[in-house]
């Protein structure tokens, strides 16, 4: 730690030789060299506590994981590798009813959120009027109040109306999927107002001066402009719905569970492999669907600029 | 940007819609909350608005006002924690060579992109009585033991004659782990987000200067990465403090929090216009921290976000 303070000129030039894909050359030489004043992550107690942080966040992740292959009932330890809570769950009707509805849900939240999202970013980056602010504060209300509150405001909302419960099947997911559309389509706004903040408005005016319409430039012109931040927008509703636990567990009833409800209510009963599979898969989705949504998110090289 | 009344029938057209999805299916529901709260119980699902204040009062019952500071304690102690956790995190990920960067910074994401209640259900497997935390613990008690033995000391007399599994479950400690353990990554994004933005030629002037590392991060880092630090205070203070399902699942019998008792009032207890004034109280207290967080950020003004 001694001479930080002296050699801040000569910093830059081992920070540089540090990014460079070292050779082994190359990393000798930088073991060697002192620890510059700024290179933090080359001393050990960071580096310990980075090491450990990860390890306490995926360790129990990863236990969870491991164990939906385990071939026990108590799963304590490791008996050898299996398929078979997969198999079972996959012929537990319940559960695979529950992940039905959660898909359906999902998928159907998805296409009305993206488009009220679409609709309100688009609205509030193109217009000025009074009490904007305002309107701004409470489309981000949903985002900022707890969730329970959300919950419970929507179970006394479908109580109160009389919104009928005993509907066909898909109809029965009405008020959930209507209460996950209520505080997704916010998010999607935010996201695609993200990307609309770079678009270059002369764009559009070009298009009105070669005689195109509002509707026409705003199909042609606007939307193909905002298309990875609208898929990546309804990758977002598309998870936050899946994975919402709260809200669906007060606007459920006990015909229409959701995968995440029903989990739920397996882990209070007991603890089974089965969880842990059904947890699995719901892992894996929502991890595919987000990283998709952050390729989306992150400019394309082939789209030079905008 | 066009005044609205440039074009009137797109400003509608756009605005329509989502405004009338937001007031209709979220802000009449909260009214409807609202309203209830004044409300009383007749009969099991009979409610009369008397706008009476008797729920609130009820609120100032030691008891809830007891589980109301309790709920606030955890919070609080969670954020804590993850703030101090979450600094060296931020800054070991913000420091870290170019081609690591995006490698931890991903690291951090997803446990963040999995669904809270299968972390919080990973939490049981790993700190139960027969969890791997115990058995690690067992297996350190068991080489201890040997050691001793092998120096000739009696080991019953230090360590005991058995192993006793730590009861790491079912009590407040398991609810407030669980809670950092849900909460963390929301607060190191924004904190990376701030220190990634910090002008490193700042650091060295005070290491120049003759300042220690503590003395720099104190006096220079601290002050000019505390927008990110309030941004994660309050998105992890919010949510731990509507926390039901943490508490419900790693908490005993007296982890109750604010939650809890609101989904019991709702879900079991029937009490609607109790669980609503509770919701709104709720309510108040995260908007209460939202000011506050805007009266801090508003003083120290010139930095922006």
């Amino acid at each position: 730690m001694s001479g930080e303070a002296v050699d801040t000129g000569l910093s830059p030039a081992p920070v540089a030789a540090a990014d460079r894909p070292g050779t082994r050359l190359n990393r000798r030489r930088r073991q060697r060299l002192p620890i510059g004043p700024l290179e933090y992550t080359r001393h050990w107690w960071l580096r310990l506590i980075v090491a450990v942080t990860f390890a306490l966040l995926y360790a129990p992740i990863l236990t969870l994981i491991a164990f939906s292959f385990n071939n026990s009932r108590r799963n304590i330890v490791w008996r050898g590798f299996t398929f078979k809570y997969y198999e079972k769950a996959w012929h537990n009707d319940s559960l695979i009813d529950a992940f039905t509805n959660s898909l359906t849900i999902a998928l159907i939240n998805t296409v009305i959120a993206t488009v009220l999202g679409v609709l309100v970013a688009i609205f509030l980056w193109r217009f000025r009027f009074p009490g904007k602010p305002v309107y701004e504060g409470f489309m981000a209300l949903p985002i900022v109040i707890p969730e329970i509150c959300m919950g419970v405001a929507m179970m006394a909302f479908f109580a109160r109306i009389g919104w009928p419960r005993d509907l066909p099947w898909p109809l029965s997911l009405s008020s959930i999927t209507i209460a996950h559309v209520a505080f997704s389509f916010p998010f999607v706004a935010v996201i695609v107002r993200a990307r609309l903040v770079g678009f270059n408005r002369e764009l559009e005016e070009a298009a009105y001066d070669l005689g195109a319409g509002q509707w026409q430039a705003m199909r042609d012109i606007v939307l193909p402009y905002l298309r990875p931040g609208i898929i990546a927008g309804a990758l977002i509703a598309f998870t936050l719905s899946l994975d919402d636990f709260v809200i669906t567990f007060f606007t459920a009833g006990p015909e229409t569970i959701t995968l995440p409800v029903k989990i739920f209510s397996m882990v209070r009963f007991s603890v089974t492999p089965e969880v842990n599979a059904a947890s699995t898969v719901l892992i894996l989705i929502t991890i595919v669907a987000t990283v998709l949504a952050m390729r989306m998110q992150t400019p394309s090289r082939s789209e030079g600029g905008g | 940007m066009d005044s609205w009344r440039k074009n009137p029938v797109v400003f509608w057209a756009l605005n329509l819609p989502p405004t009338i999805w937001l007031v209709v299916f979220f802000i009449i529901p909260l009214g409807l909350i609202w309203v209830i709260s004044f409300g009383e119980k007749r009969g099991v699902v009979d409610i009369e608005i008397t706008w009476t204040l008797d729920n609130y009062l009820r609120a100032l019952d030691p008891l809830y006002l007891g589980i109301f500071w309790k709920s606030i304690w955890m919070a609080f102690l969670a954020t804590v924690v993850c703030l101090i956790v979450g600094y060296p995190v931020a800054f070991a990920i913000a420091f870290a060579p170019s081609r690591w960067k995006p490698l931890l910074l991903l690291g951090l994401m997803v446990p963040f992109w999995i669904n809270i209640l299968i972390r919080t259900y990973a939490l049981i497997a790993v700190f139960r009585t027969r969890g791997y935390v115990n058995f690690t613990l067992e297996w350190l008690w068991e080489k201890a033991h040997a050691a001793l033995t092998l120096i000739g000391i009696d080991p019953t007399w230090l360590l005991g004659a058995r192993f006793d599994p730590l009861q790491l479950l079912y009590n407040n400690f398991a609810v407030n782990l669980g809670i950092v353990y849900a909460f963390f990554p929301f607060m190191v994004l924004p904190l990376y987000a701030n220190i990634e933005k910090l002008d490193r030629t700042y650091m060295e002037a005070s290491l120049d200067l003759g300042a220690g590392h503590w003395r720099t991060f104190i006096s220079v880092v601290l002050p000019l990465t505390w927008h990110g630090a309030l941004s994660g205070i309050i998105i992890v203070f919010i949510p731990a403090l509507g926390a039901f399902f943490i508490p419900d699942l790693l908490g005993g019998t007296d982890s109750q929090l604010i939650g809890n008792v609101i989904e019991r009032q709702f879900k079991s207890a029937n009490d609607w216009p109790f669980g609503a004034a509770l919701s709104f109280l709720l309510m108040y207290a995260t908007f209460g921290a939202l000011a506050l967080r805007s009266l801090i950020a508003g003083r120290k003004q010139g930095l922006e976000i």
